[in-house]
């Protein structure tokens, strides 16, 4: 299985950026995903800055894709996404069907989770359009897949979100700035203190969601590194590793280790539980409520 | 009768159904009694013989009927949509709501003839998505989701031959429609999934000393006091807290309602005014169906003299509960 880094999420200065995916370059990730997909008010990086983190990238080895918006509303959005569209030189992944319009049979590109592939036909369908990737929904589970891919289509390979806080979904309005009572258009930018979303707790004090601009995520982190084995198993082609703040290079290092046999799953689950921001969770892989952690099989042979 | 802009109605029943027709409604959009919709709930819904006699009693009286199909098959229950597209055809029905290209591809290749319409669910939000289904599956109409501001649903009806319907009436959903997994995070079941949103079966209410609270899945959304009217705990209208501040973090129980901006829809040639509701009840769908109709009606015959009536509003007001009302995304400072 390959290692796949997805597109940052949250709203990060110009200088954390650059750095970080100079800390990227290199760890063991084979697979880089670059460009805003949040927010199309967010500009501290513009295309050329984004072209020119991919060709550093690429040069370290990585294979780089050009993420697309996810919620494409104006003109303007449009204009942006035929940039990236058109770039002519890195494949993209589109987040919306306005983006697979844009990419069908003249660029082959990846189907990014936002994009509903729920069933056999769809993704043939997607496939057929010149997709090479495609990106399971978050909310599918194991048995999904399995059952989808027994009729896969040839030359279509499988990625899975499998860790980071969960994009659960997004809004027209911007939760953030609602949160400073500003108005979306005059939001001054504020996101950008929240390099891993505004924590949202119920109201007995419990963790449950993150608004980061227009999208709301899980408080928990999703983490399915004790589920590489039955990933695997399933025949899923490389493991999404969405990007928070701290700690993205041990966290690919230790899924590599553990994809590579190198560490015991439960030693890696240990060690990267030690990184979260909050608690983890891995339910949806198990057809499970999302927010749930299912115990693992190995835990329950040794306890 | 031919209107320039349709009104499309829920109906939940078959008693729901006729109450819309009867009241003026141009169009009726329903499910069948399984998760092939996104109202799959107890109780509601049609059977195949229910809709059979659905769509007589409409097309007798000049009303258009819409299936709604709009969740999304996985592998093992694929056959159960295809069934429900073919029942749609063998039934007369005017167009089916989809949401899943894989299915729009079986009902184009099957029943060429069926006409289909984009579902909110499809989360189509620019013309480049509209214009993909139109391209590929030769869709007639998009429904779209609640997030584009007048302006944008303005701009984006340039750029596109397919029919545009929009919400004007009834619940707001704050997220994108077909892109919000909110509830099966916490209940394990989503609108995508299977058809519901907060389902009523992982509610609970429980009295405590500290208030009435409501839960799903064990999850807080809220907990009131006994001077607040305690509303449904669908997931984005709770209270949470962010850093200490307790508020109504995603959106406040409120609903939405356009009636204001119908001359500007006119104006831009809009196919479809949707009223939300399948759940609601007969009553429910004859009171708002009467009001847009008077309020259409009124519109067409003078759009530069229209303005809403006190009356109309009033019965609105007064069937949503004293809910608060909003224009939602249309209205650009909303956002």
């Amino acid at each position: 299985m390959k290692l796949a880094l997805g597109p940052i999420l949250y709203y990060w200065p110009r200088e954390k950026l650059q750095a970080y995916y100079e800390e990227i370059a290199a760890t063991p990730v084979e697979i880089v995903y670059l460009g805003e997909t949040v927010c199309s008010r967010r500009h501290v990086m513009r295309l050329p800055d984004w072209l020119d983190a991919a060709k550093m990238l690429a040069a370290a080895g990585k294979e780089v894709v050009l993420s697309t918006l996810s919620l494409i509303e104006s003109e303007s959005d449009l204009k942006s996404l035929r940039r990236i569209t058109e770039n002519g030189h890195f494949a993209v992944e589109a987040n919306d069907m306005g983006a697979v319009r844009l990419l069908a049979r003249r660029v082959p590109f990846v189907a990014g989770p936002y994009l509903n592939i729920y069933n056999p036909q769809t993704l043939s369908l997607i496939a057929s359009l010149g997709a090479r990737r495609w990106v399971m929904p978050v909310e599918m589970s194991q048995e999904t897949l399995q059952s989808l891919l027994l009729s896969r289509p040839a030359g279509i390979e499988t990625e899975v979100f499998s860790y980071g806080r969960l994009p659960l979904a997004f809004s027209s309005r911007c939760f953030t700035a609602r949160y400073h009572n500003l108005p979306k258009d005059d939001c001054r930018f504020l996101c950008i203190n929240d390099p891993d979303g505004k924590t949202v707790h119920t109201r007995e004090g419990k963790p449950f969601l993150a608004i980061n601009g227009i999208q709301t995520q899980s408080a928990q982190v999703y983490n399915l590194i004790g589920d590489l084995d039955s990933l695997q198993q399933t025949g899923v082609d490389a493991v999404r590793i969405s990007p928070q703040s701290e700690h993205s290079g041990e966290v690919i290092r230790l899924f590599r280790d553990c994809i590579d046999q190198r560490v015991g799953r439960e030693h890696a689950v240990r060690q990267i539980e030690r990184l979260f921001p909050e608690a983890g969770c891995n339910g949806y892989w198990h057809g499970r409520p999302g927010i749930e952690q299912a115990i693992l099989a190995s835990a329950i042979q040794h306890d | 009768m031919q209107h320039e802009l349709e009104l499309v109605c829920p109906a939940g029943s078959l008693p729901a159904l006729k109450a819309a027709v009867d009241n003026g409604a141009d169009c009726v959009y329903l499910g069948f009694r399984d998760d092939t919709n996104a109202r799959n709930f107890t109780g509601l819904n049609f059977d195949a013989a229910n809709a059979r006699s659905g769509v007589a009693y409409a097309h007798s009286k000049g009303a258009k009927v819409f299936l709604a199909l709009n969740t999304y098959p996985r592998a093992a229950g694929l056959e159960r949509w295809k069934k429900a597209i073919d029942l749609a055809a063998e039934l007369g029905m005017d167009a089916v709501i989809l949401a899943d290209p894989g299915l729009m591809q079986y009902a184009m290749k099957t029943h060429p003839l069926l006409h289909l319409h984009l579902s909110v669910q499809g989360s189509a939000t620019n013309y480049e998505a509209i214009n993909f289904y139109h391209e590929h599956f030769g869709i007639r109409r998009a429904v779209l989701p609640r997030v584009l501001s007048f302006a944008q649903v303005e701009e984006l009806s340039g750029g596109t031959p397919v029919e545009l319907e929009l919400f004007g009436f009834g619940g707001l959903c704050v997220m994108v429609e077909g892109r919000c997994s909110l509830s099966s995070y916490a209940t394990g079941e989503s609108p995508n999934n299977c058809g519901v949103c907060s389902p009523p079966k992982a509610v609970r209410w429980q009295q405590t000393s500290r208030g009435l609270e409501s839960r799903l899945n064990g999850v807080l959304i809220d907990r009131y006091t006994d001077k607040e009217n305690a509303g449904y705990p669908t997931l984005c209208k709770g209270r949470f807290a962010v850093e200490g501040e307790t508020y109504y973090v995603m959106e406040e129980p409120t609903s939405l309602n356009t009636l204001e901006l119908l001359p500007e829809l006119l104006r831009i040639k809009v196919r479809g005014l949707k009223i939300e509701g399948r759940q609601r009840s007969p009553a429910y769908v004859a009171q708002v169906t009467r009001v847009w109709r008077e309020a259409i009606d009124q519109c067409i015959k003078d759009p530069p003299g229209f303005s809403v009536r006190p009356a109309w509003a009033a019965e609105l007001g007064r069937i949503s509960e004293g809910q608060q009302h909003t224009l939602g995304a249309y209205h650009r400072p909303w956002k």
